[in-house]
């Protein structure tokens, strides 16, 4: 696992090594105002990109950390299965909360885009 | 005598520890240069299979399509790649002024490293150390680094300060996230099978018994369907929607800094060609075949899965965002936690 964490590093290094390759190689050119613009198309870019998006992108976000977090619960459990009753019940358990989950936001329409109203 | 004697264990001690270092230090440097010999080869192979396979691409749909495709450098177009990259490398880099420059670097380099980290964590053969992480648990290693890619997007797109790469980026993040949820619950029911987390495993288990894809049918198709959506491959290339998001999140970018965007998604498709193989299609294990040597027998099967990416791209039409999002989790989350409930059932009512 050390050895990965090197691995890691030094691909951070040749990937930076790469990525700085066109402070050598590039071919400047002249620079003006539109050039440098954030790209816009038929007209000047006006206010800032940051703004207001919509809600739907937060829900989604939302309910993937419900549902990862069940993944993550279910995964140290399908590795520890062995056949016992006790074992198997708690995982019906665990997988009514997921159903009961997937449905509140099946039925709220949480995710049909057209049809949520807020 | 007690304290010389205590002096003399002491001073034995230290020696044979200093020994003990020293030899430590040098087993040690061997290790980490086989090692490092073995990331350059896996670093090349990476970025020659990424060449290679965009030409392939071009080809291939040339040939569906009924035109020639790349054709003029080198023989029968091959060098195209090549010749594309130094293109790219000799452009000038623009950073627009609005842009947080030092997030606006970053964020490719962070994409292609965590695309080349992935790569180096998926075991091609067993035999030899081409695995570097064979540990127990390596396939929450790729769970984690295969959902820090969508890092890489929301910080391009957050920081190139510009209307399309930030909607680009927030429509990418919640298809990758989405699309996350099932991917990681397909392949819950490869380790139910096989009773182990290490990928090495995995491919042993099915050299023991069957290939995967037998058994577990249509959670191979699922899994597909959801390494197309990570990879934001056609029907699923929504962040690249050229007629509403001209080209998603990476619109600003230019030259060399794009091509890390791009080298990284596409070595993000091999190497889920390769954890395709490695779930569902037995590995580096060929049945009768079995003296392939050097992983030749994974690697076909991940190219016949990448050439699967490619037809599937010149076939389909692109999905609309929000028939993506409600077939990602009102018809194929179910899907794929009703067929892990069965297999959990099957394997229960086993004992």
């Amino acid at each position: 696992m050390l050895i990965f964490f090197i691995y890691i590093i030094v691909i951070a290094c040749i990937v930076v090594i790469l990525g700085s390759l066109p402070i050598v190689l590039q071919s400047f050119s002249y620079t003006d105002s539109e050039k440098i613009s954030a790209y816009e198309c038929g007209f000047e870019p006006f206010g800032d990109a940051r703004e207001v998006f919509d809600v739907h992108f937060y829900l989604v976000g939302m309910l993937f950390i419900i549902f990862d977090i069940e993944i993550v619960f279910l995964a140290p459990w399908v590795l520890s299965f062995n056949g016992s009753d006790f074992i198997f019940l708690s995982f019906l358990v665990l997988s009514l909360i997921f159903i009961i989950g997937f449905l509140f936001e099946y039925r709220l329409k949480v995710l049909d885009w057209n049809k949520l109203q807020l | 005598m007690l304290p010389y004697h205590n002096n003399k264990t002491i001073l034995f001690v230290l020696v044979s520890l200093f020994y003990k270092l020293v030899l430590f230090a040098i087993l040690y440097i061997i290790v980490t240069v086989v090692f490092s010999v073995e990331f350059f080869i896996i670093l090349v192979s990476a970025l020659v299979i990424i060449a290679f396979y965009t030409v392939l691409e071009r080809k291939l749909i040339a040939s569906i399509q009924r035109r020639r495709g790349p054709n003029v450098v080198g023989f029968w177009g091959i060098a195209q790649a090549v010749a594309d990259g130094l293109k790219l490398v000799v452009k000038e880099v623009i950073i627009p002024i609005k842009a947080n420059r030092a997030l606006f670097i970053f964020a490719p380099m962070l994409t292609l490293t965590l695309a080349f980290s992935l790569f180096s964590a998926v075991p091609i053969v067993s035999y030899l150390p081409t695995n570097i992480v064979n540990s127990d648990i390596s396939v929450f290693l790729i769970f984690a680094l295969s959902s820090f890619g969508v890092y890489g997007i929301v910080l391009s797109g957050w920081s190139s300060n510009s209307k399309y790469a930030f909607f680009g980026a927030l429509r990418s993040s919640a298809q990758i996230i989405s699309y996350e949820v099932f991917f990681s619950l397909v392949i819950l029911n490869v380790i139910l099978l096989s009773q182990s987390a290490s990928l090495v495993e995995v491919v042993y288990k099915q050299s023991q018994t069957l290939w995967y894809i037998i058994p577990l049918f249509p959670a191979a198709v699922i899994f597909f369907i959801a390494i197309l959506a990570e990879t934001n491959r056609t029907p699923f290339d929504l962040p690249e929607a050229e007629a509403e998001i001209v080209a998603g999140y990476n619109i600003e970018y230019s030259s060399i800094l794009f091509a890390l965007f791009f080298l990284g998604e596409y070595g993000n498709i091999f190497t889920f060609s390769y954890l395709f193989t490695i779930f569902f299609i037995g590995g580096w294990n060929v049945p009768i075949l079995n003296f392939i040597p050097f992983g030749l027998g994974a690697t076909v099967k991940a190219l016949f899965i990448a050439i699967l990416f490619v037809v599937v791209r010149a076939n389909v039409p692109r999905y609309r965002y929000d028939q993506l999002i409600s077939l990602g989790w009102n018809s194929l989350l179910p899907l794929s936690f009703g067929y892990f409930l069965l297999t959990v059932a099957i394997y229960y009512y086993s004992f």
